[in-house]
């Protein structure tokens, strides 16, 4: 098998387990606040679509109000608090129904990030047995996720701690390239550190870990929410754990099926 | 191979010249597997088409992902 065919083999198998797998530990953990909170954020939603309908003066007729109320929840969607055309709850675009319809889509979101992210380690075990002769222990490939934890949940989370529904956030956009040049920087610090054995390198390396938050994170100067402070704790806390279990199967589980399935390629090369 | 072609055949290309054309290959298969990777991510992740922002919404929550 080519390498290119093992890393996918093996990406596409540990993926959709740990896929399932998370999905489950999220039916406990993250969804049920995401759920709470998008109560606060529609009840907020509400409160703001209403205001300029009560406010309308007296003058108007009752016959007119309906007619004025229905405008209002017609352009509603478009509110100030996100940037425009970031954040859609059903202004026209698709959205899965409650329930089943919801939970599936999620299952196949995290299937394909679990993917993704497997086709990333794996990418490497390749390269590393490649260089060393001798394929990636499920333990070392533990270590890896334990390494992509830190890039990819601990470091973009100082800046940005995950965030449910309703909090107003700094725009989409900024805060998506911030978290890109955490990522990033973590990798390549981290990389510094464990592969290059000097003290510059390891002080380079310190430096890239800590540079994403010299700069700062984009934040709002203001954030008014009526979702719960405990409820956003809850949040942070459990998208850390589940995102611990998250990379240790992965890794652990992206390593074995690699080289199980990596051995021929091993021997070809 | 005869005994004769193999003689006047250059050593260094029969034994070094597929040993390295293995290495860049599992190199550049690692890579091109590695960009998948990140596209896939993306795509599900920090896509900002609507439809796959409504579908994936849950999970970029749960993952920290920069959402909304």
């Amino acid at each position: 098998m080519s390498t290119f065919r093992s890393i996918v083999f093996a990406s596409v198998i540990a993926g959709f387990i740990v896929g399932l797998i998370v999905t489950v530990v999220q039916q406990f953990g993250t969804v049920p606040l995401i759920l709470k909170a998008e109560v606060f954020e529609k009840a907020a939603e509400m409160h703001q679509h209403e205001a300029p309908a009560t406010a309308q003066p007296a003058t108007t007729g009752h016959d007119h109000a309906d007619h004025d109320h229905a405008d209002h929840d017609h352009a509603a969607h478009d509110h100030g608090d996100h940037g425009a055309g970031d954040h859609d709850h059903g202004a026209g675009a698709w959205e899965p129904r409650d329930g089943f319809e919801r939970n599936a889509y999620t299952a196949a979101a995290n299937i394909l990030t679990a993917i993704g992210f497997a086709l990333l380690l794996a990418g490497f075990f390749a390269v590393r047995s490649g260089a060393t002769g001798a394929n990636v222990s499920w333990h070392e490939g533990l270590l890896w996720g334990l390494a992509g934890f830190a890039v990819f949940t601990l470091a973009p989370g100082l800046g940005l701690p995950p965030e449910l529904p309703g909090v107003p956030v700094a725009p989409l956009l900024s805060r998506q390239i911030w978290w890109l040049a955490a990522v990033l920087a973590t990798a390549g610090g981290l990389a510094l550190i464990a592969f290059r054995r000097s003290v510059p390198a390891a002080i380079a390396g310190v430096i890239l870990l800590t540079l994403p938050h010299l700069i700062g994170a984009p934040e709002l100067a203001n954030i008014e929410t009526n979702v719960p402070s405990s409820l956003t704790h809850q949040f942070v806390t459990a998208v850390t754990v589940t995102s611990l279990v998250f990379w240790t199967l992965l890794g652990g589980l992206t390593s074995a099926v690699f080289a199980r399935f990596g051995r021929g390629a091993n021997q070809r090369a | 191979m005869s005994q004769s072609q193999l003689a006047n055949a250059p050593v260094t290309a029969q034994v070094t010249l597929p040993v390295a054309a293995g290495q860049v290959g599992r190199l550049s298969q690692a890579l091109m597997a590695m960009v998948l990777g990140v596209f896939v991510i993306g795509m599900v992740g920090f896509s900002h088409i609507d439809v796959v922002h409504n579908a994936a919404h849950d999970v970029r929550h749960s993952n920290a992902f920069p959402c909304h």
